[in-house]
């Protein structure tokens, strides 16, 4: 059995679009970018943390920082994982106390990356709000989390996954759904 | 990629590959110890036992921090305060440790090869923490980390091993993870204190002092082990430190960016002197912290579990 592409969702140019919507937001939310900061989950969600302080950057000038978070350490399915994934380092070079943290990943689909993800950041310090934008939410959820920015609502089976393809890691740009195969 | 085996025994069964996935792993733990909250949950609900038979304290405290700042539970077993002086074998000792559930357990004994006989007893992951004059695996592993995160690359370096080798577990496992990692080792003491065809560990084999720091990028030095010395393989120690010691004069023949490392305690006046242990080409204190990562490095790896799902998103 082996997945073959099912359909694409987004392409390049609808990747671009939902950035740009999700920017508008958080600025909007936020009323600005003062006390701003994204933080990128390991891998896909950094580049886009990146894409996103951009956009912003662009829309209301000033510069919005931007972290790196590896949640490896706080999963809470290690014992249950066929392959030990590899820890790579957490870099967030500014201090999270008390800061508007945009937390960024690429899918949002059980919810238990996003919990590790809250419970890394909240071991760095007290941030004000902790609020969630992702590319693509396709359900499923096992925990009561949700997105605050969503670039795309994928209905999903759980037979099925969200392959999120961007350049700075794949080389290529788009989003696509994989489906089994007998 | 994770590690072969469910012990950590020494680092001659070790793969390159293996080493620096255990030291590739180690610079995210110490990110964790500089924080304010050194605890993250990766081994909740683990147990680790420390089983010690002969002294240690940073070794063993090294270990105990590794277990609690990833929060797993651990407990200390010594010797001297256990069954063990009422005549109990490793063997049953063992055992009874799995018995009471614990998924790590870390040995030192005085005899080679009581880590061996563990690991093959029990179902639990063993970690050897110095075996007799066999090896020290984890103490070797935080001074290649040591090398590599000060010098970059371990390829090519020129590491000095000085002092006492035969007695030496810190000497023989640094040999086979540096020379595996592709270093030059030289290996330097007075001969009464050389193992006999040390040099087929592929090292090369100095008597003075002085030949073999020519130009070496690393000086490890090794403690003299006192304890070990009432079978007068030396004069004395005064001649020991004279011929032998880490003095300023002796240091200045190696690179002027050479490193200076030693696994502690330190004999101050006898194998190094105090202004190069405290100077500025010393590493000593900060082998202790990377110690702890290296340690949290290895139980994560031997935490993993084969089979069952994967869960992402």
């Amino acid at each position: 059995m082996s997945l073959v592409e099912k359909a694409q969702i987004l392409d390049a140019q609808g990747i671009g679009r939902a950035l740009t919507r999700i920017a508008h937001e958080i600025i909007e939310k936020n009323k600005g970018t003062e006390n701003l900061a994204l933080i990128g989950i390991r891998r896909r969600g950094v580049p886009l943390a990146n894409r996103l302080a951009e956009k912003i950057q662009q829309i209301e000038g000033g510069s919005v920082e931007v972290g790196i978070l590896d949640i490896t350490l706080y999963r809470d399915d290690l014992t249950t994982l066929a392959y030990q994934p590899v820890v790579h380092r957490t870099e967030i070079n500014f201090s999270v106390k008390g800061k508007i943290i945009v937390l960024v990943d690429d899918v949002i689909y059980t919810g238990r990356t996003i919990r590790a993800a809250l419970d890394a950041i909240i071991d760095l310090g007290r941030p004000q709000v902790i609020q969630l934008a992702v590319l693509i939410d396709r359900g499923h959820r096992e925990l009561p989390i949700r997105a605050d920015y969503v670039g795309k609502n994928v209905p999903t089976s759980k037979k099925e996954e969200v392959s999120v393809r961007l350049n700075e890691i794949d080389g290529e740009e788009r989003v696509i759904i994989l489906g089994k195969t007998d | 990629m994770r590690l072969k085996n469910k012990d950590l025994l020494g680092l001659q069964d070790l793969s390159a590959d293996e080493i620096n996935l255990i030291l590739d792993t180690a610079i995210p733990m110490k990110d964790i110890i500089k924080r304010k909250i050194k605890k993250v949950p990766t081994l909740r609900g683990r147990t680790i036992v420390t089983l010690f038979y002969e002294p240690s304290t940073r070794t063993r405290s090294s270990f105990d921090l590794a277990a609690k700042y990833l929060s797993a539970d651990t407990i200390g077993i010594s010797a001297s305060t256990s069954s063990v002086v009422k005549g109990e074998s490793l063997r049953d000792t063992a055992r009874t440790i799995e018995a009471m559930g614990a998924d790590i357990i870390i040995i030192r004994h005085s005899a080679a090869g009581s880590p061996h006989l563990l690991a093959r007893t029990v179902g639990a992951s063993v970690i050897n923490a110095g075996d007799g004059t066999h090896e020290h695996p984890t103490q070797a592993l935080l001074d290649i980390y040591t090398v590599r995160e000060k010098k970059g690359i371990v390829k090519g370096l020129k590491v000095a091993i000085l002092g006492d080798i035969l007695h030496s577990r810190v000497a023989r496992s640094n040999i086979w993870g540096l020379t595996k990692l592709g270093a030059e080792v030289r290996v330097v003491g007075p001969s009464t204190l050389m193992p006999p065809e040390i040099e087929r560990l592929g090292v090369k084999v100095f008597t003075r002092t002085e030949d073999a720091l020519e130009g070496v990028d690393v000086v490890n030095v090794l403690r003299i082990q006192l304890e070990r010395q009432q079978q007068g393989l030396f004069p004395s120690i005064r001649e020991y430190a004279r011929l032998f010691g880490l003095n300023k004069e002796r240091l200045a023949l190696a690179d002027p960016d050479a490193l200076v490392l030693h696994p502690g305690p330190l004999n101050r006046g006898v194998e190094i002197t105090p202004d190069i242990a405290d100077g500025t080409k010393s590493v000593i204190v900060e082998q202790v912290t990377n110690g702890v990562a290296v340690r949290m490095a290895l139980l994560y790896l031997l935490s993993g579990e084969e089979d069952s799902h994967e869960v992402t998103n």
